[in-house]
């Protein structure tokens, strides 16, 4: 009988046959945690009374949501981290460097066929690259520092077949938007999600990662993608390590299979508090948005820059909007530089701020105002999220973003994309 | 384990920023002060009205959302015994057996705000007392149940340095 990719990769690093619902205990290629679930995670390592972790090279911590610190409790565990990172010769990236999810694949730590966690629930990004990824909590992430393994239940697998192509003005931000409002917030729980077909093909592996990244807001355990020209080329391109790629057997025995085809999707806009609340960009457009945000693990690499920036070049924002831009990591930053990205930005009335998290998760950075609404490109849109729970926010594409914040309302973006 | 106490209850996709929001949870590990915040953008007072072995009712895909661990450990430490719900979101069902939380999966639309609850876990039985019927709760998988009798996966570790299952 015929596997998914999921239980291929399960079975490889259990050295078992493992098909959905068993429960193995699986070797680690890689294990992450960031600055919001590290510090539990160093306090139950050394309640778990151990001293050093099983592999550093195979460790990263990341400053990356509250970065830099905003306040004197959060510097406290970032010193905290700082201290762990330097006694154990883990990989360690400070503030600026970026948000986690862009950083692991483009510093080439995540490569095809990897069984990784990572202390983050949109760790399952990386499932654009082939790699088994999935979020776990504080106390997973100090077992699996310690153990180089972690036990998992195998997830039975829900796929997604995507045949058509996104006509122009659409991305995979408004294809996963699109997606999750289908199936809605649980349609995937306790599942791996596997996209597949001509829509997916036609993608460069920057929009993939947003259909991966967001993988968990249906719920999904990872956000699995095989591996075509493009993945072989891209991760080359980022890492020196060996790899081998992985597919699902023809005869795969799939929980649930859904075909879409996706050639007259309209842009979509997820509405305020939940992901799965989306409708087509048509019929929210004209709300008035008092903050724009471009950024995040979500929507904050080059490509998504590159089509802001070319709906933003030579214009203004409305005067009674924010832009917020945050890129995903210090290289995203450095390459917008170089090609004027930023000057287009900052030209058009944006605020640039540190590469990393944002506004995203409400920290700091852009906290809105009682009754605001915001679009951002970020994956969550809860009550609360941003730091208010009495502010709205909406989520959409970078061309949507950028956009709706030159109106001041939400905006169709399709007439600024050539 | 038997757990006995009041319910509160709460709606379908209770997510994890509504637990515990991410403006406390990345300011300190004190989870006793943390606690005083939980639920608090959904019901200001709750923490005020919650009684040592209280539970907290949800509907379908509790603790949607982050990894945050905090919101087990602030649900933990505002002093409620478990989370009865229809279903839950799987990083947060994980991390409630590995923090030491009892998580209860089973049909919740005949548990009403204030009703009194009695849980077998080991019977697998939830008893409703305040009207005086049985339902019947999913079992936990061995492993899960290991840890959790156990204590949590600290207390796994602290035992055998790594995962031992039997
Ligand atoms: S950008 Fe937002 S969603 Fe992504 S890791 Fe940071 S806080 Fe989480």
């Amino acid at each position: 009988m015929g596997k998914t990719i999921a239980e291929k990769i399960l079975s490889q690093k259990s050295g078992k046959d493992a098909k959905a619902g068993d429960i193995v205990i699986a070797d680690l290629d890689f294990v992450m945690g960031q600055d919001g679930t590290s510090p539990l995670a160093i306090k139950a390592f050394a309640e778990m009374r151990a001293t050093k972790v099983f592999d550093p090279a195979r460790v990263a911590m990341v400053i990356d949501h509250s970065s830099p610190s905003p306040l004197e409790g959060v510097s406290e565990l970032h010193r905290q981290m700082r201290v762990f990172a330097d006694k154990q010769g883990i990989n360690f990236y400070d503030i600026g460097d970026g948000v986690c999810h862009q950083l692991m694949p483009e510093q080439g730590h995540i490569i095809p066929g990897d069984l990784v966690i990572g202390a983050d629930s949109h760790t399952c990004t990386y499932g654009a690259i082939n790699a088994f990824s999935t979020g776990v909590g504080s106390t997973d992430l100090a077992a699996g520092l310690i153990a180089g393994k972690l036990w998992f239940k195998v997830p039975e697998a829900f796929k997604f077949v995507l045949n058509g192509i996104l006509p122009a003005g659409v991305f995979s931000k408004d294809l996963i938007l699109y997606l999750i409002g289908d199936v809605t917030a649980d349609g995937a729980t306790y599942m791996a999600a596997e996209y597949g077909g001509e829509a997916i093909d036609a993608l460069s592996v920057e929009q993939r990662f947003t259909i991966s990244n967001m993988a968990i807001e249906m719920g999904a355990k990872c956000g699995l993608m095989e591996a075509d020209e493009k993945t072989v080329n891209w991760v080359k391109a980022h890492s020196q390590k060996e790899f081998a790629t992985v597919k699902a057997d023809d005869d795969a025995i799939y929980a649930r299979v859904k075909e879409y085809d996706v050639s007259t999707l309209e842009p979509q806009v997820a509405k305020p508090h939940t992901v799965d609340n989306v409708s087509p960009v048509s019929q929210v457009a004209g709300t008035p948005i008092q903050q724009g945000v471009i950024g995040t693990c979500t929507n904050g690499r080059i490509e998504d820059l590159r089509i802001a920036a070319g709906i933003l070049k030579g214009r203004k924002i409305d005067r009674h909007t924010r832009l917020i831009v945050a890129p995903a990591s210090r290289q995203v930053m450095l390459q917008a530089m170089r090609e004027g990205l930023l000057e287009i930005f900052v030209e058009a009335g944006a605020a640039v701020v540190t590469p990393g998290c944002g506004p995203c998760v409400g920290t700091h950075n852009g906290v809105p105002s009682d009754g605001e609404n915001v679009i951002s490109t970020a994956n969550r849109n809860f009550k609360g999220r941003m730091g208010n729970n009495k502010a709205f926010i909406y989520l959409g594409s970078p061309a949507t973003v950028a956009a709706s914040v030159l109106f001041g309302k939400i905006t169709d973006p399709r007439e600024f994309v050539k | 384990m038997e757990l006995k106490g009041r319910v509160h209850k709460f709606g379908d996709d209770i997510n994890t920023d509504y637990i515990i929001s991410g403006r406390h949870k990345f300011k300190t590990l004190d989870m006793k002060e943390l606690a005083k915040h939980v639920m608090e953008d959904l019901d200001p007072d709750f923490y005020a009205k919650v009684a040592k072995g209280d539970f907290i009712v949800g509907g379908r895909n509790f603790g949607c959302g982050s990894s945050r661990e905090q919101a087990p450990l602030a649900i933990i430490n505002a002093d409620i015994s478990a989370v009865v719900a229809k279903s839950f979101a799987r990083i947060f069902y994980r991390n409630c057996i590995n923090t030491g939380l009892p998580v209860i999966e089973c049909d919740t639309d005949q548990i009403d705000e204030g009703d009194e609850l009695q849980i077998d876990l080991q019977a697998g039985v939830l008893h409703n007392r305040t009207k005086g019927i049985d339902i019947k709760i999913a079992p936990l998988p061995s492993v899960m149940l290991q840890i959790l009798s156990e204590g949590g996966l600290i207390e796994h570790f602290k035992k055998y340095g790594t995962f031992n299952f039997n």
